[in-house]
């Protein structure tokens, strides 16, 4: 069972593979316009050590930026959960701020912080991340079922109370549900920091140097490399849910 | 079969059931709940709402009392007056002598949403407000007296299974449990059983007869189920239409233990025929007929 939760996805990964490739030998597309999996090796061999420190600056700046966006966001959800004011204020800003292209932000952050390359990914990647969880656990604690409330209120329990026994573990479910999106959001967040911004870092840097040097086969490796970091993340807040808010799923029998 | 007309008629039906029960204002004689005159009303988006109006209730310790009446005369707003959970405009609400003024941790209450927390296994929720009221009992014999509760109620060997594992009317039997753990003074049920099949309904009125023989509790029940009203309640009171106050009180003596066979008794047939009566007149169905 465990054995097949693993094989069958790579199976179809090693067959999307294949079709890619194909594809591109089909059509006798040139690498500049259609890199194939078989010209992603060269590339990954050759900058290997590269996409190594590059990846890894992606990702601890989209991990610091998520995390960021969690406590910011759960904050914010908090505050307009609670009250009806707050809620009735923020959630047009909210919306408004949230509308706004970030590719058009990323230009203005570069040049107000000019040089602080960390601070400015980061910063993306949290602006374009913490919307969805704001407004999950705002949804998730202003819906909470007033009998809930009720239960722990009857006894004098304190706000408090009533937030971290009730309130906080019920809107997990609907946290972890925007978390995954966060996370994919994050992720572009920092590569629109770093292929935008001169002289950046991390694989958006990458993938924008393949792009001055016409090196399309890297282009495509950086995307494909991309893809697993985020598959990662994806998975690591999969394997989080099912440890913190596993119990709302029902097994299905 | 009679009906109620007929028994009016022939004259079967005592003359205290005809006539509004006038209330003992004094507060705390022998009573746990006093109602004193309480009127109420909410600001809504459509103008204030005038839900309660010199409502007059008192419960004996206990004793329990069902409260039925028609949809949104305000008695869901009642048991949250009691609870503390919210503060009268007018009037006054007692409890043992004390005026209730915030919630306090001698209330137990349970509703129609068995409102468990599915994180937790059913143990756990039973246990839950032991976790919020001061307890001098131990960890050890907080998880006694749920299990026991537990199985007062039926529910051995479900203690570790999550909410999700248990049917409609097992959950409301485990909510019942976690009402009832820390010992409450006043259990306050808001139509718990309304969601259940006539059958399920009809096995926890049998329990709550079990329970009501264990645990000393003084009780509240709202409901809209008159045969419930007549089985669980010592004192049955039919709340008016909004602005509600006490319409008509019904005492319901108990002699020796109640079977389920005791609805089908002439008795009840005619105590059902009068509190319909008298909810059609709440609703303004029919005009309240002046006693004679
Ligand atoms: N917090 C509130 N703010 C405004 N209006 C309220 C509030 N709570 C209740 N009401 C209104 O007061 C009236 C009485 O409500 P309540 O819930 O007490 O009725 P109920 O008798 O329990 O009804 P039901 O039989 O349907 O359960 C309803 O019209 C309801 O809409
Ligand atoms: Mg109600």
């Amino acid at each position: 069972m465990k054995f097949q939760k693993i094989l069958v996805p790579l199976v179809a990964m090693v067959i999307f593979l294949i079709l890619w490739e194909l594809l591109v030998w089909a059509n006798g597309w040139p690498n500049y316009k259609m890199a194939s999996p078989s010209d992603l090796w060269p590339a990954y061999a050759r900058y290997g050590e590269l996409f190594v420190i590059y990846g890894w600056q992606t990702l601890w700046r989209t991990v610091v930026g998520l995390l960021l966006a969690i406590v910011v966001g759960t904050l914010i959800g908090m505050v307009m959960g609670f009250s009806r004011v707050m809620r009735d204020a923020l959630y047009p800003l909210l919306v408004g701020f949230n509308a706004v292209p970030k590719a058009t932000v990323v230009p203005i952050v570069a040049l107000m912080f000019v040089g602080a390359h960390d601070f400015n990914t980061v910063l993306i990647a949290f602006m374009i991340s913490f919307f969805p969880i704001a407004v999950s656990v705002s949804i998730g604690l202003s819906t909470l079922e007033p009998e809930y409330r009720d239960i722990l209120r009857s006894l004098g329990a304190s706000n408090m109370t009533i937030f971290w026994k009730i309130a906080l573990p019920k809107t997990l479910p609907e946290f972890f549900g925007a978390l995954k999106v966060a996370v994919t959001l994050a992720f572009i967040g920092t590569n629109l920091m770093e292929i935008v911004s001169p002289h950046g870092r991390g694989l958006g840097a990458l993938f924008d140097s393949g792009k001055t040097n016409s090196d399309y086969p890297l282009m495509f490796a950086v995307l494909i490399a991309l893809a697993v970091l985020g598959i990662v993340l994806y998975y690591i807040v999969v394997a989080l849910e099912q440890i913190f808010a596993g119990w709302a799923e029902r097994s299905p029998n | 079969m009679k009906t109620r007309h007929d028994c009016q008629r022939a004259g079967m039906i005592p003359a205290r059931w005809q006539k509004p029960q006038t209330h003992n204002y004094e507060a705390g004689v022998g009573n746990l709940i006093d109602i004193k005159d309480v009127s109420h009303t909410f600001a809504t988006d459509g103008g204030p709402l005038h839900v309660l109006d010199h409502l007059n209730i008192s419960v004996p310790d206990g004793g329990f009392c069902a409260v039925v009446g028609p949809s949104g005369c305000g008695k869901s707003t009642l048991t949250r007056l009691i609870a503390g959970l919210m503060i009268p405009d007018k009037g006054e609400v007692w409890l043992h002598d004390e005026r209730v003024k915030s919630p306090r941790s001698t209330v137990g209450m349970a509703f129609q949403n068995p409102v468990l927390l599915e994180w937790r296994s059913i143990l756990k929720n039973v246990m839950l407000p032991l976790e919020i009221v001061p307890t001098k009992l131990t960890r050890k014999q907080q998880v006694e007296r749920a299990e026991f509760l537990l199985a007062l109620v039926g529910l051995e060997g479900f203690e570790d299974k999550k909410p999700s594992e248990l049917s409609g009317g097992m959950r409301q039997r485990a909510s019942l449990c976690r009402s009832l753990v820390h010992s409450p003074e006043v259990l306050i049920l808001d139509e718990p059983f309304g969601a259940l099949d006539a059958f399920t309904r009809e096995d926890l009125w049998q329990t709550m007869h079990k329970v009501k023989a264990e645990e000393p509790f003084t009780g509240v029940l709202i409901t809209h189920d008159l045969r419930e009203s007549l089985f669980l309640g010592d004192q049955v009171v039919v709340m008016s239409g909004r602005p509600a106050h006490a319409q008509y009180v019904m005492d319901i003596p108990f002699n020796g233990p109640r079977v389920l066979d005791d609805l089908y008794s002439a008795e009840t047939a005619e105590r059902l025929a009068i509190l319909r009566h008298q909810i059609e007149i709440a609703q303004g169905r029919a005009k309240a007929e002046n006693p004679a």
